[in-house]
C-alpha cells in the first residue's frame, strides 16, 4: 500500500465521519425547531415561565465567553430573555450537536492526515492540481470553522450543517471526478510561489465560505425578524434559537474581511509569480480576470456596509454573490475556460 | 444616535463621507440649478459612496465578457479561431470591442469614472483627516451611561477625583490615546481618542490604488516586449531587427535597446522516465546562455529557466517555449549544397510531434518547399499513421512532403517562416502523388524526386559523443528556445504600490478607531464614582473589552456582582 493509497483511504474515512457529523448537525437543527415550537406553546400557556427558564447560552460551558459576556453586540442574555411571540428562544447544546462537533473534529483529523500523506506521497505541497487543491481547500474550510468555534464569543456550531455538507459534497466531487495519481510538478509550477500563492488562496476560500454561510443565515433571520415586526404569523423554526441578523451580519463581516485581505494577497502573489513565469505581472488571463472579479465584488461588499441603504440584506446578497464567484472560479473557470492556469492536470 | 440602540451600529464607519441625509423639503426650497449648480450636483453624485459602489459592481460585471470571449491581448490565435468558427457573430462582437475588453471604451469608462469618484472621495477625506489629526478629542458627553461598554468603579480610598482623572489621562496616553481633560459642573473627566492610523491606512490604500493605475497607464508605455527563437549554438543581438516580433510601449525609443549578444549554448530538457503514470512529462527545461556586452566586456554565463528569468542589461529574458530544430541540407543534382540550416519545428503535442517548413528559394530549377513532420520517438499506429510516443530523442524520424513552384516570397509580402502556401506549387511526394514521402533519420540522405538532388537530415551530435551511427540519437537533433525579452521600468513601482495597498488595507481594517472617557461623577448622595465608557468609530468588536480592561487596570477589578448588570440601564428593553 503506497502513501497515496493510504491518503485516499483516509479521505474516504474522513468523508464517512463528515457524513455522520452532517446527520448529527441536521438532527440538531430539527431539535431547534422543536424547541422553538415548545417555547412558543409554553409562552402561550404561562408567559412568565419562558423568561425564567431561559438559559444564557453564552454563559454556559466556555469560561472565556462567560467572563466577557458583554460582547460587542447584544449579549445573548438579553436576546434570549425576550418571551413575546416570535422572539428568540433559549437553546443550550443538544447531545446531537455535541456529537456533530466531536465527529467534525475526528473527520478533520482524518482529513488532515489524508492531506499530509498525499503531500508526503508527492514529495511536495499537496495543492498542485485540482484534486489536491480541493482536498486542501476543504481541509482549510473545516479548520477555519473549528478555529472560529474556539475563538468566537458566539456559538456558531449551528453552521456545522452547512460546513460539513459543503465539505462532503466538494470532497465527493474531487475524489470522483478530479482524482489524479501523484505526478511530478511541471516546470511552470516549480516555484516557491506555489506554496504561498495557492495556500493563501485556499485559506481565503475557507474564510469566504464561512462568511457565505453566515450571510445566508443572516438573510433568513432578517426575513423572520421582519415578519415578527409586522406581527405576521411566524413559523416556528430553528432560526429562533440563532443569533439575530445584526449579530450574524457583524460576524459575517469580520470573517469576510480576513478572507478579503488573504484574497488581496493571493492576487498580488499571483501577479509576482506571473511576472517570473510568464513575463508579465498582469495579462487578463481568464483566471486573473475572475480573481479580479472576486476581489471587486468583495470590495463592493465592504463598501456596501458603509453605504446608506445597502447595509443588512443587500450587502449579504453581495457576500453570497462573492462566494458564488469563488466557486465559479474554482470549478467552471478551471474546467471549461481556456487560459494559462489550465495545466493543473485537473 | 446612541450606539446601544442599534446592535449593528458598532460596525458602521461613522466618519465616512456619505451623501447627506435626504431632507424632506429639499425639492420645495431648492432653487433652479444653474450650470455650475448642475456641475456641482453631478460631482456630488459621482463622488457619493453609493455611486462608487455601483461603479465597483459595474466594473466586476464589465470584466466578465473578457473571460468568455478570447482576447487579442492574451490569446490572438483564439480570436482568429473565433472569427472562423463564428463568421456572423464575431464582427458584431468586435463592434462592441469584445475582443479587446480591457482596453475598450466602455470598460475604460467604468474604471476611469470609478477613479475620478475615488479622487473626489480621497481629497476631502484627506483634508478632513488632517484636521482631525490636529483637533482635540471632543468634550466628554454628559451621560456616559448611554455609551459603549459603560462601567463604573468606586473612587479609591484616599485619592481625590482630580488625581484619579490625572492618572487615567496618563494611563490612556501611555496606551496610545490622544487625551484632553475637561471639567463640567465640577466633575473632572478625560476624553481620549486613538486609532487615527485607521483612516491613514484607508487613505493610503485608496491612493495606492490610484498609484497602480497611473503607473500601469503611463509607466508601461516606456517598456517593450519582444520574442525571438534561438537554436542551440546560435546567437541573438538585442536590436530591433533581430526580433521575430516586437511590441514597443507608446513612449519606447528603439535607441534605448542595449545591443548585448545572447548565445544559446545548450537547452536541456528533462522528462519523467520512472513514474509510469507520468512517463514523458516535462520535469525541467534549462537554457544555458552566454551574454556578451556591447563593449566587448567579458562573456557572462547565464541560465534561463521557467519561473527563473534572466535579468540582464535592463531586460528580463524568459524561457517560454522550446522544441526541435532539425538541421536539413539540400543539394542540387550536381551535389552542390543549395541550402543548409537548422529549422525550428513547432511542437504540436505533449510528445513533441513537430511541424516545420523548409523553403529553398535559390539554386534549384524551381523554388522548392517542404513540409516536415518530426517524431522524436516514432511509432506506427494501427491506422498506419506515424506518431510520437515520447518527447525525447529515442527514435527520431523526419518525414518531408516536397513541393516545387512559387514560394510566394518574392513579391515582398511578409510570410511566416512556419507556414507554406502550396496553392501555387506542385506536390511531388506524399498525399495523392503516389510517391512516398521522404523519410529520414539523423545522418541519413535521400534523393529528391525527379532527380532534383538530395536532402539530408544532419546528425549534429558533437564530436566524440556516441552519435546516430552508433545507435544513440539523444543529441542528434538541435533544440531551440523561444525567448520572451521584456523591459518594464514601471513594475517595481507597481510592486511598491501593491505593498502599500496591502499595508493600508491591514491597518484600515484591523486598527480600531475609538474614543474613551473617564469621568469622576458625583452621585446625588454626594459619593464620587469613576465612570468609564467608549465609542466605536467604525468596526470595533473589541470596544467593550477594551473599556472593561482599562477600568480594571485603572479602578481595580469590578465588584463581584456581575458587571453586566451595571450596564443594564443603558440596554434597550424591547
Amino acid at each position: 500500500m503506497t502513501l497515496d493509497d493510504i491518503s485516499i483511504t483516509l479521505v474516504y474515512s474522513a468523508m464517512a465521519v463528515y457524513a455522520i457529523a452532517f446527520i448529527a448537525y441536521a438532527i440538531d437543527l430539527a431539535r431547534r425547531s422543536a424547541a422553538a415550537t415548545a417555547a412558543a406553546d409554553a409562552a402561550a400557556a404561562v408567559p412568565a415561565t419562558v423568561g425564567a427558564s431561559a438559559v444564557p447560552v453564552a454563559a454556559s460551558t466556555r469560561g472565556a465567553s462567560a467572563s466577557t459576556t458583554s460582547a460587542g453586540v447584544m449579549p445573548p442574555v438579553a436576546a434570549f430573555a425576550r418571551g413575546n411571540d416570535g422572539a428568540a428562544v433559549a437553546y443550550g447544546r443538544s447531545p446531537s450537536l455535541r456529537v456533530g462537533v466531536a465527529m467534525t473534529v475526528i473527520a478533520w483529523a482524518l482529513h488532515l492526515a489524508a492531506d499530509i500523506t498525499r503531500g508526503l506521497a508527492a514529495g511536495r505541497v499537496p495543492w498542485a492540481n485540482m484534486y489536491e487543491f480541493a482536498l486542501t481547500g476543504t481541509l482549510v474550510i473545516t479548520t477555519v470553522y473549528l478555529l472560529v468555534l474556539v475563538v468566537s464569543k458566539h456559538d456558531l456550531r449551528f453552521l456545522g450543517t452547512f460546513i460539513t455538507g459543503l465539505v462532503l459534497v466538494l470532497l465527493g466531487i474531487a475524489t470522483v471526478n478530479f482524482y489524479v495519481s501523484v505526478v511530478p510538478l511541471p516546470p511552470a509550477l516549480q516555484s516557491a510561489w506555489l506554496i504561498i500563492h495557492v495556500f493563501v488562496a485556499t485559506s481565503a476560500t475557507g474564510f469566504l465560505a464561512l462568511g457565505f454561510a453566515l450571510s445566508v443565515v443572516q438573510l433568513m433571520q432578517a426575513r423572520r425578524e421582519s415578519m415578527v415586526a409586522s406581527a405576521k404569523a411566524v413559523k416556528r423554526s430553528f432560526l429562533a434559537t440563532l443569533p439575530d441578523s445584526a449579530t450574524l451580519e457583524n460576524l459575517a463581516y469580520r470573517v469576510i474581511i480576513i478572507g478579503f485581505i488573504l484574497w488581496t494577497f493571493t492576487l498580488m502573489a499571483g501577479a509576482i509569480w506571473a511576472e517570473a513565469a510568464w513575463g508579465r505581472y498582469w495579462g487578463w488571463d481568464t483566471k486573473e480576470v475572475w480573481t479580479f472579479i472576486i476581489w471587486v465584488v468583495y470590495a463592493g461588499y465592504i463598501h456596501a456596509r458603509a453605504t446608506r441603504g445597502w447595509r443588512g440584506s443587500r450587502s449579504a446578497w453581495l457576500a453570497i454573490i462573492g462566494f458564488s464567484t469563488v466557486l465559479f472560479n474554482f470549478t467552471v473557470v478551471n474546467l471549461f475556460f481556456k487560459g494559462l492556469h489550465a495545466y493543473s492536470g485537473l | 444616535m446612541s450606539p446601544r440602540s442599534d446592535p449593528g451600529a458598532l460596525s458602521r464607519p461613522d466618519d465616512h463621507i456619505d451623501s447627506p441625509q435626504p431632507s424632506g423639503d429639499a425639492s420645495v426650497t431648492q432653487p433652479r440649478l444653474g450650470f455650475v449648480g448642475w456641475i456641482r450636483f453631478a460631482w456630488r453624485q459621482l463622488t457619493s459612496m453609493r455611486t462608487a459602489l455601483l461603479l465597483l459592481l459595474l466594473l466586476a460585471i464589465a470584466a466578465v465578457p473578457g473571460s468568455l470571449v478570447p482576447q487579442r491581448s492574451s490569446d490572438p490565435n483564439g480570436v482568429t479561431q473565433y472569427f472562423s468558427d463564428n463568421p456572423d457573430l464575431a464582427p458584431v462582437l468586435d463592434g462592441f470591442q469584445m475582443f479587446d475588453v480591457y482596453t475598450s471604451a466602455w470598460f475604460s469608462a467604468v474604471y476611469l469614472l470609478l477613479f475620478v469618484s475615488l479622487i473626489g472621495c480621497i481629497i476631502p477625506r484627506t483634508k478632513h483627516h488632517f484636521d482631525a489629526l490636529r483637533a482635540r478629542p471632543p468634550r466628554t458627553p454628559v451621560r456616559l451611561a448611554r455609551l459603549g461598554g459603560y462601567t463604573e468603579r468606586p473612587l479609591a480610598e484616599g485619592e481625590t477625583a482630580d488625581a484619579a482623572i490625572e492618572r487615567a489621562a496618563a494611563d490612556l496616553k501611555r496606551a496610545g490615546y490622544r487625551v484632553e481633560r475637561y471639567e463640567l459642573r465640577g466633575e473632572p473627566s478625560v476624553s481620549a481618542e486613538r486609532g487615527y492610523l485607521r483612516e491613514t491606512g484607508n487613505l493610503v490604500f485608496h491612493t495606492a490604488l490610484l498609484g497602480v493605475l497611473v503607473t500601469v497607464g503611463i509607466g508601461g508605455g516606456f517598456g517593450f516586449a519582444g520574442q525571438r527563437v534561438v537554436v542551440e549554438g546560435q546567437s541573438f543581438v538585442n536590436t530591433l531587427a533581430a526580433y521575430d516580433s516586437f511590441n514597443p510601449g507608446r513612449f519606447f525609443n528603439d535607441a534605448n535597446l542595449d545591443p548585448y549578444k545572447l548565445t544559446l549554448t545548450d537547452l536541456d530538457a528533462v522528462y519523467e522516465t520512472e513514474n509510469q503514470e507520468a512517463l514523458g512529462q516535462p520535469v525541467d527545461f534549462t537554457a544555458e546562455v552566454d551574454i556578451k556586452g556591447r563593449d566587448g566586456e567579458e562573456v557572462v554565463d547565464g541560465q534561463v529557466k521557467v519561473n527563473h528569468p534572466l535579468r540582464v542589461h535592463g531586460t528580463d529574458v524568459y524561457l517560454l517555449g522550446n522544441g526541435y530544430a532539425p538541421t536539413i541540407t539540400v543539394r542540387d543534382a550536381e551535389g552542390e549544397v543549395v541550402f543548409t540550416d537548422a529549422i525550428p519545428f513547432l511542437p504540436q503535442d505533449a510528445n513533441l510531434t513537430s511541424i516545420g517548413v523548409v523553403k529553398v528559394p535559390d539554386g534549384m530549377p524551381e523554388q522548392l518547399g517542404m513540409i516536415g513532420f518530426l517524431y522524436p520517438t516514432q511509432t506506427t499506429l494501427d491506422s498506419g499513421a506515424y506518431a510520437s510516443t515520447y518527447p525525447d530523442l529515442v527514435y527520431p524520424v523526419l518525414t518531408l512532403n516536397v513541393y516545387s513552384g512559387d514560394l510566394g516570397i518574392d513579391g515582398g509580402t511578409p510570410t511566416s517562416v512556419y507556414t507554406l502556401d502550396p496553392s501555387t506549387m506542385e506536390q511531388l511526394t506524399g498525399g495523392k502523388t503516389g510517391v512516398d514521402s521522404i523519410e529520414l533519420m539523423p545522418g541519413e540522405t535521400q534523393d529528391l524526386p525527379n532527380g532534383l538532388g538530395t536532402v539530408t537530415f544532419e546528425d549534429v551530435t558533437p564530436d566524440g559523443q556516441p552519435d546516430a551511427a552508433a545507435g544513440d540519437y539523444s543529441q542528434s537533433v538541435d533544440r531551440f528556445a523561444s525567448f520572451d525579452i521584456h523591459r518594464d521600468p514601471s513594475q517595481g513601482w507597481v510592486l511598491v504600490f501593491a505593498i502599500l495597498i496591502l499595508a493600508g488595507l491591514l491597518v484600515s481594517l484591523f486598527i480600531p478607531r475609538r474614543r474613551m472617557w473617564v469621568k469622576a461623577a458625583r452621585r446625588p448622595d454626594g459619593a464620587v464614582v469613576l465612570e468609564y465608557a467608549g465609542l466605536a468609530r467604525g468596526e470595533d468588536p473589541g470596544l467593550d473589552d477594551a473599556v472593561a480592561s482599562f477600568a480594571d487596570r485603572h479602578g481595580g477589578p469590578a465588584p463581584t456582582d456581575a458587571p453586566e448588570t451595571a450596564a443594564d440601564p443603558a440596554k434597550p428593553t424591547t
